[in-house]
């Protein structure tokens, strides 16, 4: 016999430790149990889309920035490539390879946060991140010599990147190189067998195949789920199709699929930069491109593989120093669409992990 | 006979008889809240201090050498603080709920043995008197969470309702053990008893009961009901200034008078050579609760429902196994030959341990709805 | 038949907080330890040199958000003279934008970081407050020529390792046995 019990609305954030950030969940519960959730995003929209369309080419880099706010080379990265389609330009070797190694620390730097913050959420009371932070701290230091910020970097330009890396950057970077794997076999030993971990982390949250390929989801989301997707291989941008690395899958595609899959992603990272390192090629870090640029008319989409995911800008120019329209794709809010479907009939101490591992960064989702 | 009977009688020759009987009543009264408040002060430090360390930090270190004023500094702080209490609470029980947590953790020290006769009253069923005033606070607990008229204190409080519930059997099971081998309640008797501490004599015994004060202490791993990362601050979400502060004073006070018992009942007390035998009782109380600051650093906690069946499934059959394991050696192994009772418990403890781990089971939990 | 789950990953976990219990930690105190920043920080506020200014406004044409404000006049010799120059650091983004355009480095950006204000309006700076002083001083920013005369950033990537500081070997050691004196 059951018991008759009445569900109640519970209302997660926009204020809550582990909305990770200004997000709302209006959570539907039978005692622990979560019957519904309904996530209402806007809390930290800028309209940056609008923003935009009254500014040059080159003044929305630093908008990019504000999107992902975990991963700003990244963002850069994506915006100047679709803007390098639409005008059609080159970009010489030095600048592709200094951006490929900034795309991949960010990677790492991203990662760290989404483990971080995931192991943090199960409640390992900040350990896990601090020790990850101490590792992204390495990064961003490195981010500051380059580029002068730690976090709204603005590096990349349309045709190449802002500046040269300055004589110190290779060999702090060739010592994290180094040491980072043997960090990442650390965490592994610190976290990834514990017993409470695996108890709470496996099979929770499951995300099919198909429901994850039918809602579009992508980056580490979708390959937990075991589907062998990275537009680094599957569409390669800038010159990744010359650097040798797997692409980690998942099997279950449960909450601790998605931990590991970005555990390895650092790894293939790691060995992403040891390879870019030696090539490094001497040269122009960027090229001749009009200050005021004026890409002819049409319209492009870009995308790369993003930390998070794809991270697409769909632009179209009307021959004008400003976009006509500037769309984002953003990766975090299309993998949060399955939030609802992964967490119905788990507890609430689920509903917090599981959004956690999808590790969203409401920068982007808001816009 | 206890030092303040002694005292007592001293007294009452020179003066007359209900004066003899309030005044060291009173002394001990205030000996004690002393001793809890001053080490409450002293483990907030600690704690603080050791988990930053443990987190590559240094910790709190600007008030004073090395800091040590900070724990004061927070005390002030919340005591200033505006005593915020939400429009729809029921004001009485939302102003009675921290007293209930913080009283009975100053009762149990009444009957904790910190030196040889040094102890408040040595009540011969001193351990049932123990059990019995720690889950009153689970109480109190419940009365936040129901009073605060909050959807995470209310979550908070029915999960406190369980927990205590579950994990006190294991713990009372694992009790027995002792009182089955010391053969008396009071708790001078049982530390008088270890020559060899029972940490040794009955290991298994010790897991559960560390885990299970552990999970009524609602320390890490078992941290459900103040789980920051889900239900914000659990049942004293709700809670501010001096209220506060008591529910923050209770949650190091249960530390401290755990850390106690479970110096008392399995690591000998006040016993050890050299050192006065109040310095051992300190040590062995500070190194228990550094071994829970250690574990708070490093694990996550578990989920509701895999704390129940923690409680349930491993625990409890473990403790009742552990019983009659005790009370057959008890009954059938010769006295004079302790050692050999640490083997074969040390060899039952690890076998039984990893036939249980065979039962762990990962994931799942889904509940269809 | 395998007994993997019995807690020995638990066991694993806590060697390795023990471990990080007798590494240094990496806090940095901060106002009595400064780390030198980057070369290249887009620190706070603009450094403005009005004896290399035009007055040709490509950085106010430059700034994604108009924070540059600039007022000329035609003065005798046909050039212009600036008679306004006010930059709103309150809405500044820090991304260097103006500073890279500026055709005649009359622009830097600021290597300071403590220039916290209780007004909003104390953060509107006009000529005056932007020019060179003993507490504003450029970056390296799009200046390679200053960058090389600043000190060289302090590294975490070598926090367990001797590093220079400013001439001398420090260690983040010493640093940690320097720390906890308090105010
Ligand atoms: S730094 Fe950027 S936002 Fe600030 S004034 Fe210069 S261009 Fe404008
Ligand atoms: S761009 Fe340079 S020279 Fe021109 S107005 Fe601005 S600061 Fe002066």
């Amino acid at each position: 016999m059951a018991i008759r019990t009445e569900p109640f609305i519970l209302n997660m954030g926009p204020q809550h430790p582990s909305t990770h950030g200004v997000f709302r969940m209006r959570v539907t519960l039978d005692g622990e149990v979560v019957l519904d959730v309904e996530p209402v995003v806007g809390y930290l929209h800028r309209g940056i889309e609008k923003l935009a369309e009254g500014r040059t080419y080159t003044q929305n880099i630093p908008f990019t920035d504000r999107l992902d706010y975990l991963a700003s080379m990244t963002n850069n990265l994506a915006y100047v490539l679709a803007v390098e389609k639409l005008a059609g330009i080159e970009v010489p070797e030095r600048a592709e390879h200094l951006r490929i190694i900034m795309a991949e620390m960010m990677r790492i730097a991203s990662h760290l946060m989404a483990v971080g913050f995931f192991l943090n959420d199960l409640g390992a009371m900040m350990t896990p991140v601090l020790y990850m932070w101490r590792e992204r701290e390495k990064l961003l230091d490195l981010f500051e010599m380059v580029c002068g910020q730690r976090l709204t970097y603005n590096y990349m330009r349309v045709g190449g990147v802002s500046h040269d890396i300055p004589e110190e950057f290779l060999p702090a970077l060739r010592r994290f190189v180094a040491e980072m794997p043997g960090l990442i076999d650390e965490y592994d030993q610190f976290l990834a067998q514990n017993e409470i971990v695996l108890a709470r982390s496996k099979g929770v949250g499951v995300l099919p195949e198909d429901l994850a390929i039918n809602i579009a989801a992508s980056g580490p989301v979708l390959r937990a789920s075991g589907v062998q997707w990275d537009i680094r291989r599957g569409d390669p941008y800038s010159i990744y199709d010359r650097f040798d690395f797997d692409i980690p899958v998942g099997s279950a595609g449960d909450c601790y699929d998605r931990y590991w899959v970005r555990v390895q992603e650092m790894r293939q990272s790691v060995r992403i930069l040891e390879q870019a390192i030696p090539q490094l090629p001497q040269g122009e870090v960027c090229a001749k491109v009009p200050q005021l640029l004026r890409p002819p008319v049409g319209e492009v989409y870009g995308r790369i593989e993003a930390p998070k995911g794809e991270l697409g800008f769909y632009l179209v120019s009307d021959n004008s120093i400003a976009p006509y329209r500037f769309r984002i794709r953003p990766p975090t809010l299309i993998n949060l669409t399955a939030l609802r479907d992964m967490v119905i009939g788990w507890k609430v101490a689920d509903l917090i992990i599981t959004f956690g591992s999808i590790d969203v960064c409401l920068g982007e989702i808001d816009r | 006979m206890t030092l303040l009977e002694q005292f007592q009688l001293w007294l009452g020759s020179i003066w007359p008889e209900w004066a003899a009987y309030i005044t060291p009543a009173i002394i001990g009264v205030v000996v004690v809240l002393g001793f809890v408040l001053t080490t409450v002060i002293i483990f907030i430090y600690l704690e603080r201090r050791l988990l930053g360390r443990f987190q590559i930090r240094t910790g709190p270190n600007r008030l004073g050498p090395e800091g040590i004023f900070q724990p004061i500094a927070t005390a002030l702080k919340v005591l200033l603080k505006e005593d915020i209490v939400p429009a729809k609470a029921d004001k009485a029980v939302h102003w009675l709920a921290p007293v209930i947590v913080f009283a009975p953790i100053l009762l149990i020290f009444a009957v904790v043995p910190f030196g040889k006769g040094a102890i408040f009253t040595d009540l011969n069923v001193g351990i049932v008197y123990v059990v019995a005033i720690s889950s009153l606070s689970a109480v109190g607990i419940y009365m936040a969470g129901w009073a605060s008229s909050n959807k995470y204190a209310l979550i908070a409080a029915l999960r406190a309702v369980a927990q205590m519930v579950s994990y006190e059997l294991p713990v009372i099971l694992s009790i027995l053990g002792v009182v089955l081998m010391v053969g008396s309640l009071s708790m001078n008797q049982i530390v008088e008893s270890q020559s060899i501490p029972f940490i040794l004599l009955q290991p298994l015994g010790f897991v559960i009961f560390f885990l299970g004060t552990v999970a009524e202490m609602n320390r890490c791993p078992f941290d459900l009901l103040e789980a920051d990362s889900e239900i914000v601050a659990g049942y004293h979400t709700e809670y501010s200034g001096m209220k506060f502060a008591l529910f923050y004073l209770g949650e190091y006070g249960h530390a401290v008078a755990y850390s106690a018992i479970i110096a008392t009942l399995f690591l000998g007390g006040w016993q050890g050579p050299l050192l006065p035998p109040i310095i051992w009782f300190l040590i062995k109380i500070v190194a228990v609760f550094c071994f829970i600051v250690w574990m708070r650093a490093t694990l996550p906690r578990l989920r509701v429902d895999q704390l129940m069946a923690f409680a349930w499934k491993c625990l409890l059959p473990l403790a009742v196994i552990n019983l009659f394991i005790i009370a057959a050696e008890v009954l059938w192994l010769p006295e004079s030959m302790p050692w050999i009772m640490v083997v074969l418990n040390f060899a039952f403890a690890g076998v039984l341990i990893l036939l249980w781990s065979k039962l762990f089971t990962l994931g799942g939990g889904r509940v269809e709805v | 038949m395998k007994f993997e789950r019995y807690g020995i990953g638990i066991a694993k976990g806590m060697m390795v907080t023990f471990k990080h219990l007798f590494r240094s930690p990496i806090t940095v105190q901060y106002p009595e330890e400064k780390l030198a920043v980057s070369r290249r920080i887009r620190g706070n506020e603009l450094v403005w040199y009005p004896d290399r200014c035009t007055g040709c406004a490509t950085c106010a044409k430059s700034c994604p958000h108009g924070n540059i404000e600039i007022v000329t006049h035609v003065g005798d010799e046909n050039s212009y003279v600036v008679d306004k120059f006010e930059v709103d650091t309150g809405r500044c983004m820090f991304c260097g934008l103006c500073v890279e355009s500026c055709p005649y480095e009359a622009l830097a950006m600021g290597i300071s970081y403590e220039r916290a204000q209780y007004r909003r309006g104390d953060m509107v700076l006009s000529k005056d407050a932007l020019l060179l002083s003993d507490i504003r001083r450029p970056s390296g920013y799009a200046r390679p020529k200053v960058e090389v005369t600043l000190p060289k950033q302090t590294l975490l990537v070598y926090w367990d390792k001797d590093r220079e500081e400013g001439g001398q070997k420090v260690n983040f050691l010493t640093l940690s046995k320097k720390r906890g004196r308090g105010v």
